[in-house]
């Protein structure tokens, strides 16, 4: 790789760390001024997790190139696992933050596990094929969470895996003073939430610092190879499998991360929630902010999160407005004469920042 | 640098400020619940609903309110909350909602947490009330049905020989089993059958609905969705076997059933909190309002929606609310209220609380005469 292409590399990645610290700490400071109400301080959070499921579905669909429509069902085994963790150890680490932390750890790490094992029967197949069996997968995991009950006493976890529906959160006989985590189909109750922005944060530049080295690194451009040729890449000696599941792992354990923050961000979660629905809006996220660009993935995030929320003053029209806005903005970056005068905005704006570098 | 600066620009602009504010003459209620997506149905009934009686309270002097509904699509997850939070970010004083149960779990702990009042119109889950003080409900929650059945046989149909077909992997079948059961033994109905199904057995009745008959069963309690029960009342028919069969209010939407010959609901009798047909001066009123403004006939979310915004009002004056209160102090104050009330409405009459958050009312039973809802 020549030096020019290197240097243009690692300063789009510059900014995209400098561009999220700096968003983050004018936000904070809004925050800590008072200045943010109620609901625009309840989106932070979930802004950030999807932020990070935006910047790791990249991951398989943009880099990897596989499409990937089960990306929530990871998200859904970080959720439940991460909460899990932190209602477990309550009294162990009474430290919030720390509790939080080991959540989103063996959220990322429970996800990853599952992410092999899905990775397994599904990196064997291409295009369509693998999008439909990961489709399938993010449906059979709600499927199985929402046969899970799990609660926690004195003597440790108790897991019920309630098959046909019989049993309730009864069956679990827990001590006095146990808890009920995780009630079936009603999902994570009670959860105490202990999410905060800043750990979301923090979250995202861990994803970022993962992803972006990543995609630079030898392994990345092996990944990337994979995605332009498979059978290119094959005959000069990568192995295809190994990459492919490297990218795919990586995406699913971010995803579980954001997933364990998401969960202990409300008191009550259903497995209903990581439907199909959410692994498409992800999916509508990655491709709006263009595949393969992390920090369009970020913008395209922030924007669509927002936009339904604060189209709110439409009324009942504000989803079909959200729907037309789509199109228009699907339209408009794809057309030609825009993406030129786009372009040619560009490098305008480069050439002026190196006239600047060079004088000052 | 300069890019930076522009997001950063953007997203101030976008942050734009709102500051709430408690006091000017009237309550503000916010109301939220699926008004787009699979259930919109269900929201938008509330809340056209609840327009209608915020309206006839305003008109009619005193007490005052303004009205605010909000979209949460029935999600049981952010969407539920960032509905809860633009609500508080308006000002609300007490919620209205939420219209769903999966919804109505994630705000209620919320709403728990923060110390809002909260009247949920058709949120039936036992879940949504339970261990949390300030969450009420205007629908009876899916077990109390059994009670309110058992109630009304021991009333209505005294000495009847009663045979129970409930659904035994369906939480909310059996749910209303087990309370009619035990209901029933306390009140003196006799239960001489009960049979049970499952999802996958659910197309044949004949083993069932022979023992009933064999027992001596006249009167059928038939404690599951419609579905099932357009296939029992076929099957019965067909063997000549005549009890009375009743329903809950899963039962609602017999009618609707494809190819089935809706003559076979004749005398079906169902517990419903509100039929659109009763004659009462104020559910005539109600429908009358209902399909001038909107064009259609009310269901029974309206009527839910409908009740609720009255129970607010009943609620409010009685603890002696002012609009400049907070809704903390809202909150405490209508709580300690609650359970005193007793309201009149389109869903009942005379309803009152259980500190519980448990609505009592007497249920209303309905029966199906020439293909429409009657009361008996």
């Amino acid at each position: 790789m020549n030096m020019k292409r290197y240097l243009k590399d690692a300063r789009s990645d510059l900014l995209t760390y400098a561009g999220v610290i700096i968003a983050f700490l004018i936000i904070s400071t809004l925050k800590s001024h008072g200045a943010l109400n109620r609901s625009q301080s309840g989106l932070l959070v979930p802004i950030c997790c999807y932020i990070v499921m935006a910047v790791s579905l990249n991951l398989t669909v943009g880099i990897l190139g596989d499409l990937s429509l089960g990306h929530a069902g990871f998200m859904s085994v970080g959720a439940f696992s991460g909460v899990v963790t932190a209602m477990s150890l309550m009294n162990v680490i009474p430290s919030a933050p720390a509790r939080l932390a080991l959540a989103m750890l063996v959220g990322a790490v429970c996800a990853a596990i599952v992410g092999f094992l899905v990775g397994i029967p599904v990196l064997r197949l291409n295009g369509d094929y693998l999008a439909i069996v990961t489709l399938a997968f993010g449906e059979i995991i709600k499927e199985l969470i929402t046969c899970l009950i799990v609660g926690v006493d004195s003597e440790g976890l108790h897991v019920i895996f309630n098959v046909n529906g019989s049993k309730t959160a009864n069956d679990l006989t827990l001590l006095d003073g146990g808890r009920i985590i995780i009630k079936g189909a009603q999902g994570a109750t009670g959860t105490k939430t202990i999410a905060s922005f800043t750990a979301g944060f923090i979250l995202i530049m861990i994803t970022l610092v993962i992803v972006q080295n990543l995609i630079r690194s030898r392994h990345g451009r092996a990944i990337m190879a994979v995605r332009d040729n498979r059978i290119a890449a094959d005959s000069v000696g990568i192995p295809v499998t190994k990459y492919k599941m490297m990218a795919f792992v990586t995406s699913a354990s971010l995803a579980g991360a954001a997933g364990a923050l998401f969960g202990l961000n409300y008191s009550n979660l259903a497995a209903a929630k990581f439907d199909f629905n959410t692994s498409i809006l992800v999916l509508v996220f990655v491709v709006l902010g263009g595949l393969g660009n992390i920090w369009g993935s970020i913008i395209a995030t922030v924007i669509l999160y927002i936009l339904p929320e604060a189209l709110r003053g439409f009324a009942n029209y504000r989803m079909l407005i959200y729907a037309i806005v789509l199109i228009v903005v699907m339209l408009t970056t794809n057309n030609p004469v825009l993406k030129n005068y786009i372009a040619s905005l560009r490098s305008k704006f480069s050439k002026d920042s190196e006239k600047e570098a060079s004088a000052s | 640098m300069k890019k930076v600066f522009a997001f950063a620009l953007v997203l101030a602009m976008v942050f734009a400020l709102a500051v709430p504010a408690y006091a000017d003459g009237s309550f503000k209620i916010g109301a939220q619940g699926p008004l787009t997506g699979g259930a919109a149905i269900y929201g938008n009934a509330v809340m056209n609903a609840a327009r209608i009686a915020v309206d006839e309270i305003n008109a009619a002097g005193g007490t005052q309110f303004e009205f605010q509904a909000q979209d949460d699509e029935a999600d049981s997850g952010d969407k539920a909350i960032n509905a809860y939070n633009t609500l508080m970010d308006w000002g609300m004083q007490i919620l209205l909602g939420p219209v769903t149960s999966g919804s109505g779990i994630t705000v209620a702990a919320q709403a728990f947490d923060e110390r809002t009042f909260l009247l949920t119109p058709s949120g039936s889950s036992v879940d949504l009330i339970a261990d949390k003080d300030n969450a009420f409900q205007v629908c009876f929650t899916d077990p109390n049905q059994g009670i309110a059945s058992a109630d009304y046989f021991a009333e209505n149909f005294a000495g009847a020989k009663v045979g129970v077909i409930y659904r035994n992997d369906d939480a909310y079948s059996q749910g209303i089993r087990d309370t009619f059961v035990k209901e029933a033994a306390d009140k003196g109905v006799e239960i001489v059958y009960e049979g049970t199904f499952t999802d996958a057995t659910s197309t044949d009745f004949n083993v069932q609905l022979t023992a009933a008959r064999d027992a001596g069963a006249d009167l059928l309690f038939l404690p599951i969705y419609y579905t099932p029960a357009s296939v029992i009342l076929q099957q019965a028919n067909q063997m000549g076997y005549k009890p009375t069969f009743f329903g809950v209010d899963g039962m609602d939407g017999i009618l609707t059933v494809e190819n089935f010959d809706t003559s076979l609901a004749e005398g079906v009798y169902l517990l419903t909190p509100f039929s659109a047909d009763a004659e009462d001066a104020r559910t005539q009123a109600f429908v009358a309002e209902y399909q001038k403004r909107y064009g259609e006939i009310p269901n029974q979310f309206a009527a839910d929606g409908y009740d609720a915004v009255y129970i607010i009002k009943a609620a409010l004056e009685a603890a002696g609310c002012t609009p400049d209160m907070s809704p903390e102090e809202i909150c405490e104050a209508v709580i300690a209220v609650m359970p005193t009330l007793k309201v009149d409405g389109v869903t009942g009459e005379g309803m009152t609380w259980a500190a519980t958050g448990e609505v009592s009312k007497a249920p209303m039973a309905i029966v199906i005469k020439d293909g429409a809802y009657v009361t008996p």
